[in-house]
């Protein structure tokens, strides 16, 4: 379960929403690999009866007082945004070429 | 500089803190030398990517109005402070290190930012760090790497490498720092500097922006145990703008510090942690100091958590996993760097140009290894495996503390490394957390203090002090009776030894 090959990582950079170039590509296979073989030990523990643990102080049901704060200032907002416009955020098209 | 200001960035921030109230000296005074010593050395340090200069003159003067006009002060009101560029601060440039949040200025504080203001403390910039926290060595600053005060030519530690060096170079008494997996106290141990890693859910993770939220933790440095304590009262404490803070009272860490006893503690030598891998310095420093433990009354045992061996592993799953959701929200479209929107490419390939010219190597890498971790078909095998053996290790830190108050050990298996030593090798940059991860993973509490300097390069050795869930104070009770009796050997603080810049 340790092999990683440039394709999967083309994969992941994919998924991940990274525009990798072809030299990061190869580099990262090579590194991915390595550090997957070397943290794969982990399954050399025998735990089907152990529960996981995703959170180290478990606290369930949090809630806090139905009381509404102010929220954060539309102008320091929109002042740190990219692209703005009419008072909204400005992002690209939404659909590919052949969808639009 | 005059050797008034010398004398003012050498001295503690408990002595700053009841000068400024006695109105020996203003917190103007204070700042201003502090500001003037970063000016002086820190083209060569680098331990800060931004001087708040003004801000800083500005609370210093608030304060001393404060003083004057009879107001009660906090225990460190007009001390300055250096804070991690992963905490928001309102208006400041928050760049966690990286280039797609360059220039860009938060909405709102960090809770630990606000109780800094509200404790009448000044900030005095925010300090380097690798980027979003990922790294041992704060060379993964996207700005560029930080300096060892006591070697400019090696690495301060990381991801605080900024926060450690400015307390070592005397251009701060006090800073913050975050710890995921070491990142306070490994940069402590290398600096010859104190640090803490709270309890998780002990201080308020709310603006402190994350790379594994079930890890992350804020926390104290400072150049002394009781310094430390200090601060740690100041920023600790239930929030409920955070859903996993703690909702109970802090433990008296102050008290405990000034405390300082160790007569009759079981003390836990853990027996995964030294041995084969660590520096012989290291191991020599960290035994000497175990004897002088036994010296002032406590009981050493030795006890043995099997499963550490596997926390590395189960770390470099968890974090990057965490880390990868987490940094989803840098997209490009909100806040922080947008690349490519030329009008032809699409919100999805706009995304995707903007994260690989915003983020760095060590990131990218961390990012994709946990898109690995979390797809299916390998999750099983690597996430909720490393989940388990989570649940391990907190069982072998609960049979430990049965047997023993708390525990200790080195804190970085070596002392500090060359700049670019080990920047492109991640295994083997990984292995200087080595002794830290276990208790980020457990979710328990752990200092680091200087014990000496290792013999063969001169340079600083850490030792690490672990206790319970909430038993804080124990941390203090024992790192400040081991710094008393320190300081006593050597007639003076380890910082004191410190090459002037």
């Amino acid at each position: 379960m340790t092999a990683i090959t440039r394709q999967e990582v083309a994969h992941l950079a994919k998924l991940a929403r990274l525009d990798l170039t072809a030299t990061e590509l190869d580099h990262y296979a090579e590194q991915l690999a390595v550090i997957l073989q070397s943290v794969a030990r982990i399954s050399e523990v025998a735990a089907d009866d152990i529960p996981p643990t995703s959170h180290p102080v478990p606290i369930e049901n949090v809630f806090r007082d139905d009381i509404a704060y102010p929220g954060l200032d539309r102008a320091e907002v929109f002042a740190a945004a990219p692209a703005t416009q009419d008072d909204r955020f400005r992002v690209p098209r939404i659909l590919d070429e052949e969808q639009a | 500089m005059s050797s008034v200001d010398a004398d003012l960035i050498r001295q503690s921030a408990s002595v700053l803190a009841a000068a400024i109230s006695e109105g020996e000296v203003s917190s103007l005074e204070v700042t201003k030398a502090h500001l003037a010593r970063i000016a002086e050395v820190d083209e060569r340090v680098h331990a800060f990517l931004q001087v708040t200069s003004e801000a800083a003159l500005a609370a210093a003067e608030l304060v001393d109005e404060k003083r004057r006009s009879g107001a009660k002060l906090g225990a460190l009101a007009g001390v300055p402070i250096a804070v991690k560029d992963v905490l928001t601060m309102r208006g400041v440039p928050t760049t966690c290190g990286s280039k797609i949040l360059e220039g860009w200025r938060p909405p709102y504080d960090s809770t630990v930012v606000a109780r800094l203001r509200a404790a009448d403390m000044v900030i005095l910039g925010k300090t380097n760090m690798d980027e979003f926290a990922m790294g041992s060595s704060t060379e993964h600053s996207a700005y560029g790497p930080t300096h060892n005060p006591w070697d400019l030519t090696r690495i301060p530690g990381g991801s605080g490498g900024g926060s450690a060096a400015s307390l070592a170079a005397f251009e701060a008494p006090l800073a913050i720092g975050t710890d995921t997996g070491g990142s306070i106290r490994q940069p402590a141990a290398l600096t010859g500097t104190v640090g803490v890693k709270p309890t998780y859910g002990g201080v308020s993770r709310y603006g402190l922006v994350a790379l594994a939220s079930s890890l992350d933790q804020a926390g104290p440095c400072a150049r002394s145990v009781l310094d430390a304590a200090l601060l740690h009262s100041v920023i600790a404490g239930h929030d409920p703008r955070d859903s996993t803070s703690i909702n109970a009272p802090v433990p008296d860490v102050v008290a405990a510090a000034n405390r300082g006893d160790v007569r009759g503690l079981r003390i836990g030598l853990v027996k995964e942690l030294g041995g084969a891998g660590y520096q012989v310095g290291v191991l020599q420093r960290f035994n000497e100091a175990v004897e002088l433990l036994q010296g002032l009354g406590a009981e050493v045992v030795e006890v043995s958590c099997p499963n550490f061996e596997y926390a590395l592993g189960a770390y470099y799953l968890i974090l990057p996993a965490e880390a990868s959701s987490n940094l989803a929200r840098f997209d490009g479209m909100r806040y922080g760097l947008r690349a490519g929107d030329d009008g032809s490419n699409s919100v999805e390939q706009v995304m995707s140009i903007s994260r690989e010219a915003g983020f760095g190597a060590e990131v990218k890498r961390r990012i994709m290894l946990g898109t690995y971790a979390l797809s299916s078909g390998y999750y099983d095998a690597y996430y909720g495996q490393a989940q388990k053996v989570r649940t391990l290790i907190t069982r072998d830190f609960n049979a430990a503390f049965d047997k023993a108050d708390v525990l200790i050990s080195p804190t970085a298996p070596t002392t500090a490394f060359k700049i670019g030593e080990k920047v492109d090798d991640p295994l083997a940059m990984y292995l200087n957390d080595i002794a830290t991860i276990p208790v980020n993973l457990a979710g328990n509490c752990a200092m680091s203090l200087p014990v000496g300097l290792a013999p063969a390069d001169g340079l600083p050795v850490g030792l690490q002090i672990m206790a319970p869930p909430m038993a804080d104070d124990r941390l203090y009770l024992v790192g400040s009776a081991l710094e008393s009796a320190l300081t006593d050997k050597w007639g003076h603080l380890l910082i004191e030894e410190v090459p002037s810049l």
